[in-house]
């Protein structure tokens, strides 16, 4: 019988903690099958964050560094400079990368590290419980601001890619979304680019996902992609906002 | 016993470091015990500079001098007014008189003053005036002899500088002809 | 091989990168500056890596993922940054992982001075960050023995893959004295680093570094399997030189650069015929307390000086159990104990001059 569909070499076989409908799942399988398409499988070492994905060492099927919270673009570096022939990423969500670590993935940028990093953006934060985070959205509501975000108390999210888009040192910055099967499919050939940037040596590169969170956000998981898409998408638009030159 | 402490002080860019690393060095190639601590943090900004050096016959404790230097060859006239409370009785104040116009306020010092700016220019070289304050110095103490301290010069200047090997000689020598009795 | 006269950071430095050391990661801080520094210039003549990161806290994560690659790795700071440090020096402590961490202590608490001190005693012994969990912390006394462990360290780190700490001050980094850098051979025997990061290449499982264990079965597993490597060193790293201990009236404990103002106090007060012991702890953790076995049963009291405001203290209570009575004289804040006034405290324990 002819095979049709193999799961990626790319993930271990263990279960995944994740909640009913979040799309770390997703997130996870793309970024592996890309590993296992470029055949660097075995010349990776993955960072992992501290998160929903803290557990990310047990899913990935290559060498895994667990970092502590906001560090993993440290630790890459410290990998990276080490082993500057292998492939090193690390796998951040948005209270890891966009608050605590905001400091780690600015000079990770900065330096042009050649490093990707998979920055899954749900606008809260999810393994501590629905706290609010720098990307939670006006009027959202979190754990920590029950009556939702207002601008006076905490400021407008922060948009981290256009950020780092404004850093000569980060190479390829995308941000796209796995809430269609079509976005999905755009969100992989990103995640490939972006490695295929790091192979040949041009600099930082970073993809941001839109990621959902029905169980902080209090939702069905399909009314939660609805959500993604009603609100976060147009505060946080879809696109490449960097590249190297001379790449279409 | 030798117990030499001594203090080097004036402005950045009078070679205040380098004489005191060069009595250290001297001190170490003739097998004696040495140190050498600068001043160093924000008051190094602000120009000044100053080195402690120790040249001992035993084991050194602690390389800092607080109020028992045996000797200070002070550059300028800050330094001056810094140091000379702590240079012990009977200790040796060497002055640069170029750059310095009163005396000591210490009466139980023994004090030499050196126009040594002066006879640096008189040589064709304004920068070598610390080594003319370290001539006066040798000659005072004998601490570390003239070759030594030659020797450890070669050391530090390497190649590139070999050059200037000369005028630091002469210069050494005018400095000791300064205080000669 | 001939002496050198050097300064003592950029000592620390070269003592590294003779000791195999490829890769620094460090961020500026007084008084220490010289030894990054001197990392910049001549870590790329042998191959090796000099990196400033943005901070300590993402220098020590990045000696934590070099470590985890498997490569000799080093950082250096001063107290307030060795602070910063806790962080990663914990997980890098929890995931076993080796490396040498280069603490030239200044004044605190906060941003304190930048003047020598030895106030980093309990940071530096007690942990430091979370956790149950030991730093090797070696307390040279000079340059020449600062160089001569160095080696010693980050084999010692690599043979228990743990984080190991040298302390220094400002005078230990800022002095020169002459130094000899002598080959010597490890007496430990290192495995492969089997366990790092570096690819599966697809012929292996996965290596994973980790510090987390969310089973708290595992969790204490893991904690008494560290607490059998801490009993190791315990039983074989303790490093420790007595002086004059034979017929010590008072015997005084002290480290580091105090213990060499010590030294001097001693010989002084013995022409004045009075008889102080000194115990010198080279390790600060694991604490010399099998050296108090030497203390004369006469002995009238241990008497700790520091740098600090007796931090100190408590250890030696504890190793000397109830023995003799335990005081303390210190200076703190940069300021310098002179032998004198450790001669006057002397005297004053045993009622006076002779």
């Amino acid at each position: 019988m002819a095979v049709v569909f193999q799961k990626t070499k790319g993930l271990t076989d263990k279960e995944t903690h994740y909640c009913p409908g979040c799309t770390h799942g997703i997130i996870h399988r793309l970024v592996a099958e890309v590993l296992e398409e470029l055949d660097v499988l075995g010349e990776t070492i993955g960072v992992a964050p501290v998160g929903c994905s803290v557990l990310a060492y047990d899913y990935f099927n290559c060498d895994m560094h667990e970092a502590s919270h906001g560090r993993a673009p440290a630790v890459a570096t410290g990998i990276k400079r080490v082993l500057p022939d292998k492939v090193v990423f690390s796998y951040q969500g948005d209270g890891d990368l966009a608050s605590i670590g905001t400091a780690e993935i600015v000079h990770v940028a900065h330096r042009g590290e050649k490093i990707t990093t998979i920055f899954v953006n749900n606008a809260i934060y999810g393994m501590t419980g629905g706290q609010m985070a720098p990307t939670t959205l006006i009027g959202q509501r979190a754990t920590t601001a029950p009556l939702g975000r207002t601008v006076e108390h905490s400021g407008m999210p922060l948009r981290v890619s256009e950020m780092l888009a404004t850093i000569d040192g980060a190479a390829f910055v995308e941000r796209v979304s796995v809430d269609t099967p079509a976005n999905i499919r755009k969100a992989k050939k990103a995640i490939k680019e972006a490695f295929q940037c790091q192979i040949d040596r041009k600099g930082f590169s970073i993809v941001e996902v839109l990621s959902t969170c029905p169980t902080n956000w209090g939702m069905t998981p399909i009314d939660s992609i609805k959500w993604l898409q009603d609100n976060l998408i147009p505060y946080y638009p879809l696109g490449n906002l960097r590249r190297p030159e001379g790449v279409k | 016993m030798l117990n030499e402490k001594i203090i080097c002080a004036g402005f950045g860019g009078q070679g205040v470091m380098l004489m005191g690393q060069l009595i250290s060095y001297a001190g170490m190639l003739e097998g004696k015990e040495v140190s050498w601590l600068p001043s160093y943090g924000p008051e190094m900004r602000g120009g000044t500079a100053n080195c402690s050096v120790m040249v001992s016959g035993k084991p050194i404790g602690s390389p800092v001098i607080t109020d028992d230097a045996t000797t200070a060859i002070i550059m300028n006239l800050p330094s001056l007014d810094k140091f000379e409370v702590d240079i012990a009785t009977g200790g040796n104040i060497i002055i640069n008189s170029s750059l310095i116009e009163r005396k000591t306020k210490r009466d139980d010092l023994k004090a030499y003053y050196v126009p040594a700016n002066e006879i640096a220019v008189e040589l064709g070289n304004a920068k070598v005036a610390n080594m003319i304050m370290l001539g006066a110095y040798l000659e005072l103490t004998k601490v570390v002899s003239v070759d030594s301290v030659m020797t450890a010069l070669k050391k530090i200047f390497g190649e590139s500088k070999a050059h200037l090997m000369k005028i630091n000689e002469d210069a050494l020598a005018r400095g000791a002809k300064a205080v000669k009795a | 091989m001939a002496k050198v006269l050097m300064k003592g950071n950029e000592a620390i430095g070269a003592a590294a990168i003779k000791a195999g050391c490829k890769y620094f990661f460090g961020y500026p801080i007084t008084p220490q500056n010289e030894l990054p520094e001197y990392m910049s210039r001549e870590m790329p003549k042998v191959g090796g890596v000099f990196l400033q990161a943005e901070s300590e806290v993402a220098a020590i994560n990045m000696v934590y993922g070099a470590s985890g690659a498997g490569a000799r790795v080093m950082t250096s700071s001063s107290s307030p940054g060795i602070a910063l440090k806790q962080e990663g020096i914990t997980y890098i402590a929890g995931a076993e992982l080796p490396c040498v961490i280069v603490n030239i202590v200044r004044g605190g608490p906060g941003l304190g001075g930048i003047q020598p001190a030895q106030s980093d005693y309990n940071q530096v012994t007690r942990g430091g960050g979370n956790g149950d969990y030991k730093l090797l912390v070696y307390a040279p006394a000079n340059l020449q023995e600062m160089v001569d462990l160095m080696q010693e360290a980050f084999d010692a780190a690599d043979f228990y893959r743990n984080p190991v700490m040298m302390v220094g001050d400002g005078m230990i980094g800022q002095m020169m004295e002459p130094i000899e850098f002598k080959d010597s051979v490890s007496r430990f025997e290192l495995p492969e680093k089997d366990w790092a990061t570096t690819g599966t290449k697809g012929q292996r499982k996965p290596n994973i570094i980790n510090s987390l264990a969310l089973d708290p079965a595992e969790l204490e597993k893991h904690n008494i399997k560290l607490q059998k490597k801490y009993d190791a060193m315990k039983a074989n790293e303790v490093r420790y030189e007595t002086y004059n201990m034979e017929n010590a009236e008072v015997v005084i404990v002290a480290y580091g650069t105090t213990s060499r103002i010590v030294r001097n106090a001693i010989n002084d007060l013995k022409e004045q015929n009075i008889n102080v012991g000194l115990i010198r702890p080279i390790t600060l953790w694991p604490f010399p307390e099998k050296a108090f076995d030497e203390v004369p049963a006469a002995c009238k009291s241990l008497l700790s000086v520091e740098m600090s405001m007796g931090q100190m203290v408590d250890d030696i209570k504890i190793a000397s159990n109830g023995r003799w009575p335990v005081s303390f004289y210190g200076r703190a804040g940069g300021m310098i104990p002179t032998p004198e006034a450790v001669m006057e405290k002397v005297k004053e324990l045993i009622g006076g001059a002779k």
